[in-house]
């Protein structure tokens, strides 16, 4: 919502050279109605000027510029060149003087222009920032100018240069000098022909014609013609164009600043409003917000309507609300309506509140709206067929084509206004086609109607199309302000003369409209804000809105449905005694004891861990597509497969929960790989959604590790699963190979278990899904359940003594089947290497000559030790005689 | 004698202070001071000598042994030294080589920021709660005063799970607040940090998961002060000392009344910046106390209890803390990017 400070003033005092805008936008902001942004407006243009031409002559070294004599207010007219063929003696026109700054940010400075001097410029809308919206009369008609002909091909003129008043063009088209050129009213002017036989006298509308001028003039339609009517391309004339000086009809003199013309003597300041509070998206309401801040008087405006145009609106006539979804509906009648552009000073405050201006009846439906907060619609009564509003939602089939040109198909969920045949507008969206004010409009009707803001909020969306009107509507407004609202829109009818207002008032309001009260509870407030305000501060402040009081009840202003609370009055009192002031104070009584719960810990350690290796921590999307269950090959008939489904996503990436977490890392490392990083040690504890019978989720948490590169090979990864688990304190760790998890290369994969519990499963990924992931690199992943690392993890560790005898190795190697696994081996040389065999460490593992085909040389390292004394070397060689009777007997393995 | 004596001690310290390494020192050692060395050979003489020039040149001939050991002790000193000194000088490395690279994780950026906002809320006796992502609409909204019909229960804006928009991805994490207030004994005191879901198309300020940090407090005699001096102090800890903050009026439908907790930009000091947009203040959180159609409808009662409750979102404070300017990179964990922190 933009404000203009200027408009402001109107409701309430306050003055931009008492509040300047930081002043008024944080006492606003803290007040409750932030402010965005704020806006001098008189920066944006600088020294320029309105000056009366008091002499033209064409620049004596030029065949297109004028050089104009301008009366700028000082004492001595002020001389500029200027390329523009529109301007006469006597205009009004905007000179940009030495010095001077447009809003489109150009600097002007004097200068010579071909030898002569220049001293600022001349400017057309555009460089004022303006359109023809702004100023409907700036719209320029250039008549083609003989005398500015140039022929497309020089040898082959359409028209001979030596053409003269009287001389055939075309048909009945011939040459006609200017004689004379005299203003006759906006845009016309009285003009005296030379045809070759005789003087014509007519208006034109054409604005570069210039005593001298040779025109083409149309003898049977008596009509001087454009470049576009002589069928010539713009080139062939290329002064004679549709652009050109502003010229000014606006109530100023020379010397009067453009600025303050165009109404940029205005500072803007544009509100973020809360969706609650949708009586501020309007000067009202901002204004008794403002009044409250700052202590000063709400100035309201009644609105009076004289109708004098007799008859009855009743007569004229009927409204049938049809459906619950409009609340209200309000509407007066204006007949003879003149269509023309609002004055200055209407067009500037819908410009400066960020609309644009169209003509008088549009233009006072958005001045209403932007006034009163309440959007209203013109219909031309005309083309409403039956002459009755039927307010209903649209039938099967129907469709409408709004005022933006498009055909938009209806639903039965949109609520319409009609004619007893078809609807003529969405309700509080746009208004259709068929029933547009335009220029031959004689009888409008004036809507304005409250309606359900859910609905409207649901129809705009639908259609895609949210509009001024449907985004004030889709909050919820005020029904109470439909009747003030329409009274406006009459007064300023008669105010500008636009048309006159038919007696009466149509006011439809299908149930009655409620009035909230609540009780003023001060020790409640003051309880709830940790203050202690009287209660006739409160009661002072709830006035000051509008609420007004019986005894300790609160009647709440129509317009704030917000309020229906003591929680709600609480605020109000806050806002106002001010946020800030409320003091801090911690309050006192029972305490809790706060910190993490073990589960908290577990997955902090775990972390810790992570990085302590190495790894580095991702967070990763929890949604995946349906198609990455297909890259990590996961088989058709899995129950994984059954995620959980979003109905609206996104996109196909993110259109499903994840049952699996390794798709997430594998994103996450091919994109690395991608970007040609020539490692990468990763880990997640990140949830999976598994769907529940009741349609919810169970998300557990996965730890998820992955890695590439170099020194990444399985048994890196599972250095990390190892280190991970006994951090944790986890029992013996078991690995299993995994052949048959289709992800996983089937040679490279296993299960991981800590005592019985199954941890999870680590391994090289299976290089068809490397290849699904366009990688050609061997990546390494783990996914370890987090409930079972918590099942997993040990107790408090309990102090061991450290050894006091030294201990003693031997190694050893033994040859076995190749196909036994080396971790069973060392199973049971540490089952049944007695008492002083503390470690069995593997250094050694070989294939090849020196050994038969089929088996390999295993070699171990075995530590050994007593707590009571220092081991013989007869207590090693015993140890070491069992092992390997062991070996021999389980594995049939032997001393190599 | 005396005069042998003398010559012997002059070319034995000059040989010693010549000699350039150990094994000649030792050599010299063996020719004046061994069993067949020079001054063995002079002492030899000694019978020849009265018994009373004896004791005397017997002095003399000690004190020059003396004499001789101790120029090869300090010979042998400054020598190995010297060894020492030329073996370290040979030893040295190019201290502007780099270091051979110890791998060390790093914690994701915006769980550097989560983590120091859990340690701050324990620190004030807050517990961390968790709670489920897929989520019923009667908790993401119904309960916390959100209407049917309220613009964010929209399909454009929620994601579903069933067609009669029961089950959804919760789109922020005050549902904890609910679940919180049913499943936990009174007092309470929690933060629940979190992931949530809307419907933005990613770009570099939006993405359709991020992460939110809900807190509430709901215990007797709760109020707006008690709310102001606990987000102050949080922010303090954030932000560092002296820090200025400003609470601003806002709109939540499940806390009355709500405010908007701003900083003073640290940059421009409030003058207005870029970084502040202009403003002179950056939003940080929103909070407010907790509605007591809230409260009744998790079966406290509001006449006896009271609460209020905070709502921030991680990324954005993640991404001031650290100067991160898009979003998509928290999300993209490229290793480049993770192990700047």
């Amino acid at each position: 919502m933009n404000l203009s400070r200027k408009w402001l003033n109107e409701f309430v005092d306050l003055p931009l050279s008492e509040y300047d805008d930081r002043s008024f936008a944080e006492a606003m902001t803290v007040s409750g109605s932030k402010v965005e942004v704020t806006e001098d407006l008189s920066k944006s243009i600088k020294n320029v000027k309105v000056g009366r031409i008091v002499k033209l002559d064409k620049h004596p070294d030029s065949d297109h510029m004028l050089v104009a004599q301008l009366d700028v207010g000082g004492e001595a007219p002020v001389q500029i060149c200027t390329g523009a063929w529109n301007v006469h003696e006597g205009d009004l026109v905007p000179a940009a003087l030495h010095n001077a700054l447009l809003p489109n940010g150009t600097k002007i400075t004097k200068g010579k222009l071909r030898g002569v001097e220049s001293c600022g410029m001349l400017c057309s809308l555009k460089e004022l920032g303006c359109t023809a919206h702004d100023f409907p009369y700036g719209e320029i008609k250039a008549a083609a100018l003989l005398n500015d002909y140039h022929p497309l091909d020089p040898a082959k003129p359409s028209i001979p240069a030596d053409i003269k008043a009287g001389d055939k063009i075309f048909g009945a088209v011939i040459a006609a000098q200017v004689k004379s050129v005299a203003p006759a009213g906006v845009n016309l002017w009285d003009t005296v022909l030379d045809t070759g036989s005789g003087e014509t006298a007519l208006a034109s509308d054409c604005q570069n014609l210039h005593a001298g001028d040779l025109a083409a003039f149309d003898t049977r339609t008596k009509r001087i013609l454009t470049p576009d009517e002589l069928r010539a391309e713009q080139k062939e004339f290329p002064h004679c164009i549709p652009d050109g000086i502003l010229i000014l009809h606006e109530d100023c003199k020379p010397g009067d600043d453009m600025g303050e013309l165009l109404g940029l003597d205005d500072h803007v300041v544009e509100f973020e409003i809360t969706p609650n509070r949708p009586d501020c998206l309007c000067m009202i309401g901002l204004a008794r917000e403002a009044a409250v801040t700052f202590h000063k008087e709400l100035k309201l405006h009644e609105p009076k309507v004289k109708a004098a145009a007799g008859g009855d609106i009743n007569e004229l006539t009927k409204v049938f609300v049809e459906d619950p979804l409009c609340v209200r509906y309000t509407a007066r009648m204006v007949k003879n309506v003149k269509i023309a552009p609002s004055p200055a000073w209407m067009r500037e405050r819908i410009r400066n509140a960020g609309m644009r201006p169209i003509n008088n009846i549009v233009d006072i439906t958005n001045y209403v709206m932007l006034e009163y907060g309440q959007p209203m619609h013109a219909f031309d009564f005309s083309c409403v067929k039956g002459g009755e509003i039927h307010v209903r939602c649209a039938r099967e089939g129907e469709s409408i084509q709004t005022l933006d040109g498009a055909e938009r198909r209806l639903t039965p969920s949109m609520l319409c206004i009609c004619d007893t045949e078809k609807p003529v507008g969405v309700a509080g969206v746009m208004g259709g086609a068929n029933s547009e004010i335009v220029g031959d409009t004689a009888m409008v009707l004036f809507e304005s109607a409250n309606f359900n803001g859910t609905s409207i909020r649901r129809t705009a969306t639908a259609l895609g199309m949210r509009t001024d009107a449907s985004s004030r509507y889709e909050k919820g407004l005020d029904p109470q302000n439909t009747y003030a609202a329409v009274q406006r829109a009459c007064e300023l009818i008669e105010l500008l003369g636009a048309g006159e207002v038919v007696e009466g008032v149509i006011d439809v309001c299908p149930t009655e409209l409620k009035q909230t009260t609540v009780k003023l509870e001060p020790e409640k407030i003051n309880a709830l804000l940790g203050t202690e305000l009287s209660e006739q501060v409160m009661r002072d402040i709830l006035l000051r809105l509008g609420f007004t009081l019986k005894g300790d009840t609160i009647f709440v202003p129509s317009w704030r449905a917000d309020v229906e609370h003591y929680s709600d009055i609480a605020e109000e009192v806050a806002r106002f005694y001010g946020y800030n002031e409320i003091p801090t104070a911690f309050s006192g009584g029972i305490s809790t004891a706060g910190g993490y719960t073990e589960l908290q810990q577990l997955e902090r350690k775990i972390g810790e861990c992570c990085r302590s290796m190495g790894l580095d921590e991702i967070i990763t999307y929890s949604f995946i597509s349906p198609a990455y269950y297909d890259k990590i090959r996961m088989p058709a008939d899995s129950p994984l497969r059954d995620s959980l489904k979003i109905l609206n996503p996104l996109g196909e990436d993110t259109s499903i929960m994840r049952t699996t977490i390794l798709p997430s890392m594998l994103e996450i490392l091919t994109r690395n790989y991608n970007y040609r990083n020539r490692q990468a040690a990763l880990y997640e504890i990140g949830r999976i959604y598994l769907k529940r019978p009741d349609g919810m989720a169970d998300e557990p948490k996965i730890v998820s590790l992955g890695g590439y590169g170099e020194k990444m090979d399985f048994f890196v990864l599972k250095g990390w699963v190892e280190k991970l688990l006994k951090e944790l304190g986890a029992g013996r760790l078991r690995f299993v190979a995994e052949k048959q998890n289709p992800a996983y290369h089937p040679g490279r994969c296993a299960r991981v278990y800590a005592g019985d519990v199954e941890i999870g499963v680590l391994g090289e990924i299976h290089p068809l899904v490397a290849a699904n992931y366009g990688v050609d690199a061997a990546f390494y992943c783990a996914e370890l359940r987090f409930d079972a690392l918590d099942k997993a993890k040990g107790a408090l560790p309990v102090y061991k003594p450290l050894p006091r005898f030294p201990s003693v190795t031997r190694d050893i190697a033994v040859v076995c089947r190749a196909d036994i696994p080396v971790g069973e081996l060392s199973e049971c040389i540490l089952k049944n290497g007695g008492e002083y065999l503390k470690d069995c460490a593997v250094f050694d593992v070989y294939t090849g000559s020196h050994v038969a085909p089929g088996c390999k040389s295993v070699a171990f390292s075995l530590t050994m030790r007593s707590d009571e004394q220092t081991l013989t070397v007869e207590h090693a060689e015993e140890t070491v005689a069992r092992v390997l009777m062991a070996l021999r007997e389980e594995y049939d393995a032997v001393m190599r | 004698m005396k005069e042998l004596m003398q010559s012997l001690r002059e070319a034995s310290i000059k040989a010693i202070n010549e000699s350039d390494n150990p094994e000649s020192i030792e050599a010299l050692r063996v020719k004046y001071l061994g069993k067949k060395g020079e001054l063995t050979a002079i002492l030899r003489q000694m019978g020849k000598l009265t018994p009373e020039e004896r004791p005397v040149m017997g002095q003399l001939a000690n004190q020059l042994r003396e004499e001789i050991e101790q120029a090869i002790d300090l010979r042998k000193t400054i020598l190995s030294k010297a060894i020492l000194e030329k073996q370290l000088e040979s030893e040295a490395v190019d201290v502007t080589l780099p270091g051979r690279e110890q791998p060390v994780g790093h914690k994701h950026p915006m769980y550097n920021v989560l983590d120091q906002i859990k340690d701050i809320f324990i620190g004030m006796g807050f517990e961390i709660v968790d709670g489920p992502e897929v989520e019923l609409a009667d908790y993401n909204f119904t309960r916390l005063n959100i209407d049917e019909g309220h613009p964010s229960r929209d399909w454009t804006d929620t994601f579903y799970f069933t067609e009669d928009g029961k089950i959804l991805l919760r789109t922020q994490t005050s549902p904890m607040q609910v679940h919180a207030m049913e499943t936990r004994s009174l007092p309470i005191r929690m933060i629940a940090p979190g992931r949530v879901y809307r419907k933005d198309e990613v770009d570099a300020t939006h993405s359709p998961m991020f992460h939110q940090i809900e807190g509430m407090v709901i215990d007797k005699g709760v109020t707006m002060a008690d709310l102001k001096a606990t987000l102050n102090l949080v922010v303090e800890k954030i932000y560092g000392k002296g820090t200025v903050t400003r609470f601003r009026p806002h709109h939540f439908p499940f806390t009355e009344p709500s405010c908007e907790l701003d900083i003073q930009c640290h940059k421009c000091g409030g003058k207005g910046c870029p970084t502040c947009k202009g403003e002179g203040w950056i939003e940080v959180l929103g909070a407010g106390m907790v509605h007591p159609k809230v409260l009744s409808g998790c079966g406290i009662d509001p006449d006896v209890y009271s609460g209020w409750a905070f709502g921030m979102g991680l990324e954005r404070l993640a991404m001031g803390e650290y100067k991160i300017t898009d979003l998509r990179l928290i999300f993209e964990n490229d290793v480049r990017f993770l192990e700047q922190f």
